[in-house]
């Protein structure tokens, strides 16, 4: 539980302990008590809800209960069949990826996978994706493109796995690889920041037409940890970090990066994936059928166009 | 005074400092005019030492003189308001700019490489460790729609720290929109080759420099994805003290050949003259845009 939610959950400990009171009847007092909590429940959620810093919203991107790539799978798509390895080395369970049908059509999903709990955790190297991970995304883009399916990803990752294994197999080359696939690939992309948008290990599956990002989900240069470490040269300078590098998603919409952001249900998404999933679904439903009806030229030009424009530069004025 | 004029060097008293320089790598000491005219190679550890901007230009083209800067007006904006506890960005980048006389991390341009014309891009390192801002990412990105619209190909050399942590997710955009440039140029038959040199890290390796055609790199340069400061920062444990050189990922299959200094410009010309042979540049130069997208 996080340190802010801590009251909160207090006050709902509070309202089920009523709840379970046989006297709970229609006009009770303890009836009236417990209205009387509901509402200031929910005026103290969106209270600290709206009025997030910049940390919380990190704490909520990274919250162990917070829906994961595979949660919203299941919400929003039916059947669907897991595909596994990069037929070069290995399985790598920090991605996952798959054929699925959205909205009666057949889709490839890839996404990052974090898990719940230590042991699946460590399984899933908490979502930090190695190069035989980023590979099996590629292969999976570029069935896409061979059977013309359109492509929805989800970004939920610190950031790419940063060993020595991961050197000697070419994280560097893995990430640089598929972004330029994505760029130039000739199917619809939708993007979906759910949780944590960490470094090149998102952006590698984060090139496509339209990029989404859940209300409370952050999407950064480096993780706040890393950034300190360079900045700083600590990274127990985090929460700082996060504060400067305008990582949340209305920052990012304001700044023109991000194309929507996807609102959460009271409390976060991991209050309510039905709901969270639910939005989402809302959001991508439209925005796939546009895209599908597209001249695929056209679809990719604009692609390009779209991460020509990402970036603020000035000229220097002559003389 | 005599000036630090690079990384490494001692000074003793009554010794005009500028005659005697340390390599960076080994630490073996080296009399200044030998060195330069050993195009700063280590003789002893055969480390190939930083050189700048100006003095890469001059070692890769006939005549430095016949270089047509692009885009050198291009500067970097403050996208994200940054400050760090030593200073805010917008200082960083005058700091920079008054150091280098450049205005960005990397210089870019046309100019010809054994009688080639070639559209080359060679980063800075001293302008704020040559990483990868907006600006940067405007010029990489120019330099390779410049290449494709008058079918030319690209040389690019590296020497980067990565992206621009200063500019938050617009640092990190760069990669992408560095590296879409860079496909688009590929799907033309436009070749790029890279020159990897000391050091080449992170947001730079993982996005053009990876894609292209031909990967070469300098001997002795340090050439990995996350730095050691990263990794330590986020898994919380000491970085690998193994040193990520070039010799070491050309082991690991990830580059094409380590050529040296001496050798680079003929060797640049031999592989570009195998991929793109001189009469396709002939060709007539094609609209923006008409090239197959």
């Amino acid at each position: 539980m996080l340190e802010f939610e801590r009251d909160l959950d207090e006050l709902r400990d509070h309202i089920a302990e009523l709840e379970r009171d046989p006297s709970a009847d229609a006009n009770s007092q303890v009836a009236r008590e417990l209205a009387v909590l509901q509402l200031e429940l929910e005026a103290r959620t969106a209270d600290i809800f709206a009025h997030l810093t910049p940390w919380q919203r990190v704490q909520l991107a990274r919250h162990p209960q917070r829906p994961h790539t595979q949660d919203y799978i299941d919400r929003l798509c039916s059947d669907f069949t897991e595909l596994h390895g990069d037929r070069r080395f290995a399985d790598d369970p920090s991605v996952i990826a798959g054929l699925a049908t959205f909205e009666g059509r057949s889709v490839i999903v890839v996404g990052h996978q974090k898990g719940r709990g230590t042991t699946e955790n460590v399984e899933r190297n908490f979502g930090m994706a190695h190069p035989e991970g980023f590979r099996k995304a590629l292969r999976l883009f570029d069935m896409a493109e061979r059977f013309q399916r359109p492509v929805l990803t989800f970004l939920d990752t610190p950031g790419a796995s940063p060993t020595l294994d991961d050197e000697k197999r070419g994280q560097s080359w893995a990430i640089a690889e598929n972004m330029a696939r994505l760029a130039r690939l000739r199917v619809p992309l939708i993007v979906t920041v759910i949780g944590e948008g960490g470094s090149g290990g998102a952006l590698a599956l984060g090139v496509g037409d339209r990029v989404l990002m859940l209300e409370h989900a952050i999407y950064s240069v480096a993780s706040p940890e890393a950034a300190a470490a360079i900045i700083w040269r600590d990274s127990d300078h985090a929460e700082e970090a996060a504060a400067a590098l305008r990582l949340t998603a209305p920052d990012l919409l304001r700044a023109g990066l991000i194309d929507r952001v996807v609102p959460e249900p009271d409390g976060g998404a991991h209050r309510d994936f039905d709901t969270a999933a639910a939005n989402l679904h809302a959001q991508l439903a439209p925005m796939l059928q546009e895209l599908s009806g597209q001249n695929i030229d056209d679809l990719v030009n604009a692609r390009y166009a779209k991460f020509r424009a990402m970036g603020e530069h000035q000229i220097v004025p002559a003389g | 005074m005599a000036v630090r004029r690079r990384g490494g060097m001692q000074s003793y008293p009554d010794v005009p400092v500028d005659l005697w320089v340390t390599c960076r790598k080994c630490g073996a000491m080296h009399y200044r005019p030998e060195f330069e005219a050993a195009l700063r190679v280590c003789p002893s550890c055969n480390y190939h030492d930083r050189l700048d901007a100006a003095e890469r230009i001059a070692l890769l083209l006939d005549d430095p003189d016949q270089f047509r800067e692009i885009d050198a007006d291009i500067t970097a904006a403050d996208p994200i308001e940054f400050s760090r506890p030593s200073g805010s960005y917008v200082d960083r980048v005058a700091k920079a700019r008054a150091l280098t006389s450049r205005n960005e991390a990397i210089v870019c341009g046309v100019g010809p490489l054994q009688g080639r014309q070639v559209a080359l891009g060679v980063m800075e390192f001293g302008f704020i460790a040559g990483s990868m801002g907006s600006a940067t990412g405007e010029k990489i990105t120019r330099l390779f729609e410049h290449a494709l619209r008058h079918r030319m190909p690209v040389v690019t050399v590296t020497a980067s720290g990565g992206a621009r942590q200063d500019e938050g997710l617009f640092a990190l955009m760069q990669m992408a929109r560095t590296t879409a440039a860079a496909a688009r140029l590929g799907e033309s038959g436009l070749p790029h080759i890279c020159v990897m040199a000391d050091p080449t890290l992170a947001g730079v390796t993982a996005s053009f420099a990876a894609v292209a055609d031909i990967i070469i790199g300098e001997p002795g340069a340090t050439i990995r994805f996350a730095g050691s400061r990263v990794v330590q920062g986020t898994l919380r444990r000491r970085a690998p003290v193994e040193d990520h050189t070039t010799e070491w990922v050309l082991r690991q299959g990830m580059i094409d050949l380590v050529v040296p200094r001496r050798e680079l410009r003929e060797t640049l010309a031999r592989v570009i003259g195998h991929l793109a042979p001189a009469h396709v540049s002939a060709v007539a130069p094609v609209a923006a845009g008409a090239a197959r997208v």
